[in-house]
């Protein structure tokens, strides 16, 4: 810890002495910069700069991140042990507990994923009302999946299981997707609102030719498949989590590291170059880890299409600050709360396996309504 | 110094390519220069291109020595600021925050205490020091104006570009606000550039003006030489008078 901080602050002082340049660097003199504070001296003891206005909210957002945790943890420990016919502490209690581990892991996953995607997304699109997932990801795995069963029938969905299957799904999103930015957002006219509108066209036009052989499908074969079209945690097998948590966590960090860079990007192009920040490059690298998140929790578990999204509103109601290094660690929370409730309630609550996306949809669609009239803002 | 070398520009519109230049022309150092001319002129295309959020045709533009093509975004950012006429953004900040990311070129989002004491600084010299901790959306059109001038003071840049500052403003923050950018030029030794359309506005608070017309400078110089009734009526193509005022010479054009 001691280490930590001296290295913090040998860095505060590296950038205090980078500041240095560019006074010697203008005609300025130094005591002319000074005359500037006596002119207009500090009277009181100022707010602050950084993520939070005052101290309130910052002690807002810790008790915030606080229930949060406590709410995953109480929503994890329900879905492990309510409803294990094994007394607690016994063999068979851990054996029960452990595969119900995996469909934890499984969204733990997918909530990081999806928070940080949407959020992001919604940062570099400098557009709160959108979600990565329209961008073709869902349209593009719908069509592999009801491709697979079109051709082999039944067995199609079999043959789409597997790690390498897995990590070809992923490749095929990912590269879609950094083929659309790369085409769009370079050159002359790269404009992000032309980008998300050929996103969309491109994703409706996959919709449609889903849609088209699936009316070819026998029912017996379309009913195999649309149980893979719903969203579900229990379509993702625990084969695949050794591919899916590394290239989460490897995602994540990148756009962790990032985050103070992104906190310059919602300020929009302008600001951007103003500041020093190269706006191009920085989308584009910003987007292509956004598609790695959104495909591998799209090929993990399925379209997710309205999840992102609240999770995304939720947390900026939640954290109370632009700050991205904030915002990234509520947002994951948040979005491990609502799918873990959601399978919570569903469990045992309602006795209804299998539906859980409905219910995020219902529940979040009403959530997001309140909260949005309530605020008058996003 | 800022250097403008032979920039052109061209644009397509519905009615044909509309074209900027080419333009050759220095602006000094230390002092205020004012952009003026007619609408349409090239006056803001001409700031946002030595601001370099656009890029150039043809020619080359350079400040203070470095040539903004080639040289280092980040580094510019801490010789050169520029602020545009409309900023719209979808993060809710404070204008203290919002002031504080003037200070990115320097501490890359760790704000250290002299960034702090900069942006208090900042803060002050606008007089917003009682609207620090208010969010820019429960500010007025002229505040948040001041914020944004704020953000780019605080970037502590030799140069800075200024997309019609007085827009928003009524009649006592806009001689507030010329005043601060004219201080800033004189105790600070900046380079304050601003496209202005206020012709009086920019004959007594500018040292330079440059006058654009058709996407080109027509006439450039002190003060004293651009106000002049025949200069001025062939800028703005309407008859211009000028006349001797209470505080300088005065362009009466109605």
């Amino acid at each position: 810890m001691a280490e930590r901080t001296t290295m913090h602050d040998r860095r505060r002082l590296e950038a205090s002495a980078d500041e240095a340049a560019p006074v010697e660097l203008s005609t300025a003199p130094a005591d002319a910069a000074g005359s500037l504070g006596v002119l207009a001296a500090p009277r009181r003891v100022r707010a602050r700069s950084g993520a939070f206005p005052d101290a309130a909210s910052h002690r807002r957002y810790w008790i915030v991140l606080t229930v949060l945790a406590v709410l995953a943890a109480g929503a994890a420990l329900g879905l492990l042990a309510i409803g294990n016919p094994m007394p607690v502490g016994s063999r068979g209690f851990w054996l029960i507990a452990e595969m119900r581990a995996t469909s934890l892991v499984v969204m733990a996953v997918v909530a990081t994923c999806q928070a940080v995607a949407t959020i992001t997304f919604q940062t570099v699109t400098n557009n709160r009302i959108i979600t990565p997932s329209i961008m073709g990801f869902e349209s593009l795995y719908t069509v592999i999946q009801t491709a697979a069963v079109y051709t082999l029938g039944v067995a199609g969905v079999v043959a789409l299981q597997g790690p390498g299957q897995f990590l070809g799904q992923v490749a095929a999103m990912v590269g879609l997707s950094v083929l659309l930015y790369g085409w769009l957002l370079r050159g002359r006219y790269a404009n992000i609102q032309v980008m998300l509108l050929v996103g969309i066209i491109m994703g409706g036009g996959l919709g449609a030719i889903s849609t088209f052989m699936q009316r070819l499908l026998s029912p017996s074969e379309f009913d195999v498949l649309s149980a893979r079209l719903f969203g579900s945690v229990t379509n993702a097998s625990a084969e695949y989590l050794p591919f899916a948590i590394p290239l989460m966590i490897v995602a994540t960090t990148l756009i962790w590291l990032n985050a103070r860079t992104l906190n310059v990007i919602a300020m929009g192009r302008d600001v951007c170059i103003n500041v020093g920040v190269d706006h191009g490059r920085q989308t584009i690298y910003s987007l292509v880890l956004v598609s790695v998140l959104m495909a591998v929790s799209t090929a993990l578990v399925g379209p997710m299409t309205f999840f992102g999204f609240l999770v995304a509103t939720l947390t900026y109601q939640l954290a109370g600050t632009h700050d991205h290094r904030r915002l990234l660690p509520i947002g994951a929370l948040t979005g491990f709360v609502v799918l873990a409730g959601a399978y919570f309630v569903m469990n045992h609550v309602f006795y209804a396996q299998g539906v859980v996306s409905i219910i995020i949809e219902l529940v979040g669609g009403t959530v997001f309504l309140v909260v949005i009239m309530r605020k008058g803002r996003l | 110094m800022i250097t403008i070398d032979a920039v052109r520009k061209e644009y397509r519109s519905q009615t044909g390519t509309v074209q900027i230049g080419p333009v050759t022309t220095e602006i000094p150092s230390s002092g205020v220069t004012a952009l003026v001319g007619p609408n349409g002129a090239g006056k803001s295309t001409l700031l946002t291109m030595v601001g370099r959020l656009l890029g150039i045709d043809e020619g080359a533009i350079e400040v203070a020595g470095y040539d903004i093509a080639s040289t280092a975004s980040k580094d510019l950012a801490k010789i050169l600021s520029v602020l545009r006429q409309e900023n719209h953004f979808i993060t809710r900040l404070t204008v203290r925050q919002l002031v504080g990311f003037g200070r990115f070129p320097y501490s890359k989002g760790r704000l250290t205490r002299l960034d702090e004491q900069k942006i208090s600084e900042a803060i002050d010299f606008l007089n917003l020091d009682d609207l620090e901790d208010r969010y820019l959306d429960q500010l007025s059109g002229g505040q948040r104006q001041r914020a944004y001038v704020a953000m780019v003071l605080a970037q502590d840049t030799e140069y800075v570009l200024l997309d019609e500052p007085l827009n928003n403003l009524d009649m006592r923050h806009s001689v507030q606000m010329l005043g601060r950018l004219r201080d800033a030029a004189r105790e600070l030794g900046r380079t304050v550039v601003v496209v202005l359309h206020d012709i009086n506005f920019a004959a007594h608070y500018a040292d330079h003006i440059i006058a654009m017309k058709d996407g080109e400078v027509v006439e450039a110089g002190p003060v004293a030489r651009i106000m002049d009734g025949e200069v001025l009526s062939r800028v703005f193509d309407t008859p211009v008078q000028v006349i001797d005022g209470p505080t300088g010479p005065l362009a009466v054009y109605y």
